[in-house]
């Protein structure tokens, strides 16, 4: 049977849904939800969610508090909405909580994209220990203090050898408790994601939000297939080399740019630590389309044949618009090679980046 | 599925329920249901009953706790519900002793329930009448698709705490449609003469009397063209008797305002029900049920009962201490003119005229208080001081809240605003017939405090899909008199110049 508190939280969550979608764009394209790593909660403010009243406002109304402090001291934390005594039950919400993963599934339905079909070994998993409980044995190492003195306090209460003046509180042997965890399996990666950026003057900093905004998105949808993903990241103007995470979205060099350096490093280190037959490669590139000159193009469109795309399940390359750039590069590798996992973007802005994603993921690579 | 209560707890119901009554407390029969944290949060989420109608705010709330629980950030431990018998729940997985504290504080609420006077017009068989409620919206949604009910369901919702709070315990019935609220016979502005030949006319049709009669007529009629008469404050009750609604539409606005009605009076005595449940369970507890074992547990969920945060006021807090205050004042007889007259500091402390009247006066006054006049009466400057109680404001400059005052007089001022008519503006049916165009006129009775504007102007646009024609608003903004209309596609805001007082 199903609950009949389910259906109301079904019909609640599909209200929320549908007024995500409504304004998708606009809240995929808020840098700020993406800012911290590992967060995997994102605060989305829902438009009228919450039923609307004739009510007063509560920066207006003020309230009754009660504790310590001075006239005019700030009480640290908003009041509840409403503040306490005579307001009315219940709270409202402006904000709904999404998970970073719904918020994927919510871009792929609105996109229709297609599941991918990873390629490859079986996904492994490890074994991790997690602390979950509270347990009557265990090593002195793992002893919890506060659970362990409560248990004494309570035993000499109730025997009657707790002394109020004198409050000694002995823990034995029973009232020992630690902590004890439970085994949990942890996925082991099996595809890895090569993100090459072009960092050379001509790419500014809302050319870098929009790589940093749509590859987050790209990144997510790809783990939401995979029990686990790896990332590398590489910049490049004339030379590249590889960098982490955060130096990535926020390199700004200058100079020259030479694409087949980045093409170049990104292929050794994957034929190095990830042989195409258990690893599912993925490489997105993005630039605003200048290279050097035609030399180094020739020599891209060897590393792409040769080496990158045979290896790949995908290789991507964005080309996001800016004010100095030529974007020749997207004609050129148009022109030059035809390979069914080469797919082409152009971003213009950041309204073009949900149409970009689903470029890049429309074929379920 | 609520499992039958275990002997062991069956006997503990028989145990708490016999020193409560032994202390005076009266309540109806109460039937404890033992739910896992899932289903408590499922009837918590439908305000304790096991039967509402759907709606998705259900939904959400049951989210919220459901979340703040795994958080471990709240946690259920008692519900009870105003019905005849009353309802309460247990979580199964809490400890003997927290389920001897939560019977013992459902004693209170029970008690207070049955006998305070807010409580008597509440309908006793109300677990029915919600299943009832519910069963008609379903069939509606069936018949009419859940888009189009559960669209009416949030406008209702939406105005719900637009009734007349002053009149919580006589509920009105619509009046049935086409009976007229005229007694007066239409047409005849004449003045009813008796029948009398020509010469006695003057002695037995006085002129005198017959132009006041005139007059009395026509101030009747003048008065009849309002409409309504006098400004209607149950503007739901307005809404049901005079929009133009389906009959299946009327019959869902009815149900939402039965059940504000039903609820209204918790809100509007939050402190002194609290309190009064927490004072009770807290002087079983330690006087009678407690065994030496369970002393850390108890100390330690009560005190988490009673915990306060500078900027919430916590009503089992306030109520809990105010009574414990009465009881004590009442049995050292401090109060009356003697106590108030006296000035020393030193004498007052020791006050005791050994009068001992402190039960027999809480008992009474949990009989005809509600929050407000609880407060009124009971609030002492000293209260104020002990208890650290404070106002304050949202400071502009450095957006924040900051206390602003810890006077005596002013925490009471503010906490009485706060209370009276629910903490909720106060908006009445100024004219059904607005301009003699049927737009509704709503008037804010302005008490200092402005409306937040853009729910105001959302709720607006609720009013009006149910009135259907054009709808205004007179409040204030930015402390300026200010009409806001809504006709359906438009808002309009003007300046408003008509005084109607």
């Amino acid at each position: 049977m199903v609950r009949r508190i389910e259906r109301d939280r079904k019909r609640f969550d599909d209200i929320v849904r549908g007024k995500i979608k409504e304004d998708l764009k606009r809240h995929i394209t808020r840098g700020e939800m993406i800012g911290k790593q590992g967060k995997e909660i994102v605060s989305i403010p829902v438009p009228q969610i919450e039923l609307p009243r004739f009510r007063y406002g509560s920066k207006e109304q003020g309230g009754v508090g009660q504790g310590p402090g001075d006239v005019g001291t700030p009480l640290g934390g908003g009041p509840g909405e409403g503040s306490g005594a005579g307001s009315e039950p219940g709270r409202h919400i402006r904000e709904v909580e999404v998970s970073i993963a719904e918020m994927t599934q919510m871009i792929g339905e609105a996109l229709e994209l297609p599941r991918i079909r990873p390629k490859g070994a079986e996904s492994l998993s490890a074994v991790r220990g997690r602390y979950t409980g509270i347990r009557r044995i265990g090593p002195e190492t793992l002893r919890s203090f506060k659970r362990t003195y409560r248990e004494a306090l309570r035993r000499q209460i109730s025997t009657g050898s707790y002394d109020p003046r004198r409050p000694l509180v002995v823990p034995v042997r029973e009232d020992m408790r630690y902590r004890s965890w439970k085994d949990e399996p942890v996925p082991v990666a099996n595809a890895v994601v090569f993100y090459l950026m072009d960092v050379s003057g001509s790419m500014g900093n809302e050319q870098k939000e929009i790589v940093r905004i749509e590859s987050f998105w790209i990144d997510n949808w790809i783990r939401a297939h995979y029990d686990g993903v790896q990332s590398r990241y590489i910049v490049h103007d004339a030379a590249a080399r590889e960098v982490d995470r955060e130096t990535f979205f926020s390199t700004r060099e200058s100079g020259g740019t030479k694409i087949s350096s980045a093409y170049e490093l990104a292929s050794e280190i994957a034929e190095r630590e990830y042989p195409a037959s258990d690893w599912n490669l993925y490489v997105f590139h993005f630039s605003d389309g200048d290279n050097l000159g035609t030399g180094d193009n020739e020599r891209c469109y060897q590393l792409l044949r040769e080496r990158l795309l045979p290896a790949a399940n995908l290789f991507g390359y964005g080309q996001v618009e800016s004010r100095s750039g030529t974007g020749a590069f997207y004609g050129a590798l148009e022109r030059h090679i035809t390979a069914e996992n080469l797919i082409l973007s152009q971003i213009r802005d950041r309204d073009s980046i949900l149409g970009s994603i689903k470029d890049f993921l429309g074929k379920g690579k | 599925m609520p499992q039958p209560l275990s002997t062991q707890l069956s006997a503990l119901q028989e145990e708490v329920e016999a020193h409560a009554r032994d202390y005076g407390l009266d309540f109806f029969e109460t039937i404890y249901e033992v739910l896992d944290w899932e289903e408590i949060n499922e009837v918590a989420a439908y305000g304790g009953y096991p039967a509402r109608y759907p709606h998705w705010r259900f939904g959400m709330e049951y989210i919220e706790l459901s979340r703040s629980y795994a958080y471990g950030l709240s946690k259920i431990y008692e519900m009870v519900i105003n019905n005849d018998p009353t309802y309460a729940y247990l979580l199964a997985a809490n400890h003997y002793v927290d389920q001897k504290l939560v019977m013992a504080h459902v004693c209170g609420h029970g008690d207070f329930f049955k006998h305070n006077f807010m409580f008597s017009g509440t309908n006793r068989k109300m677990l029915d009448e919600m299943a009832n409620h519910a069963s008609r919206v379903r069939r509606y949604m069936e018949r009419h698709g859940i888009e189009a009910v559960e669209g009416l369901l949030d406008r209702c919702l939406s105005l719900d705490n637009l009734i007349d709070y002053s009149a919580l315990h006589s509920l009105r019935a619509p009046a049935a449609p086409g009976t007229g609220q005229t007694e007066e016979e239409e047409g005849s502005r004449e003045p009813k003469r008796m029948r009398a030949k020509g010469y006695m006319d003057s002695f037995i049709n006085p002129p005198a009397a017959m132009e006041a009669e005139r007059a009395r007529k026509e101030r009747v009629r003048k008065e009849e063209e309002r409409f309504p008469a006098r400004p209607e404050r149950d503007v739901m009750l307005f809404l049901q008797e005079h929009a133009p609604l389906r009959n299946w539409e009327r019959d869902v606005l009815g149900m939402m305002r039965e059940e504000a009605y039903y609820f209204a009076p918790q809100g509007r005595t939050k402190i002194a029900n609290e309190g009064w449940a927490s004072f009770w369970h807290s002087r079983m507890m330690t006087e009678r049920l407690l065994h030496p074992s369970e002393v850390i547990d108890y100390a330690d969920h009560h005190s988490g009962t009673m915990a306060t945060s500078p900027g919430r006021l916590n009503p089992s807090k306030v109520g809990i201490e105010l009574w414990r205050d009465i009881e004590e004042r009442w049995d050292k007889g401090r109060h009356g003119a003697d106590w108030e007259a006296c000035d020393d500091y030193a004498v007052k402390r020791t006050w005791d005229t050994g009068a001992m009247k402190g039960r027999e006066k809480i008992f009474e006054v949990r009989r005809h208080y509600n929050d407000v006049t609880f407060i009124d009466e009971f609030l002492t400057a000293d209260f104020v001081r002990r208890h650290g109680l404070f106002t304050y404001e949202f400071d502009r400059r450095t957006n924040q809240y900051v206390i602003a005052d810890r006077d005596f007089l002013a925490v009471k001022e503010k906490l009485l605003f706060m209370l009276t008519n629910f903490g909720q503006p106060t908006i009445e049916v100024a004219d059904g017939n607005f301009l003699n165009r049927g737009e509704l006129l709503l008037v804010h009775r302005f008490e200092g405090v402005p409306l937040k504007l853009d729910q105001a102007l959302e709720t607006l646009e609720h009013v009006q899909s149910v009135w259907k024609r054009p709808v205004n608003l007179e409040t204030f903004v930015d402390d300026e008199p200010v009409a806001l209309q809504y006709d359906g596609t438009t808002h309009w805001t003007q300046t408003a110049t008509a005084d109607r007082s």
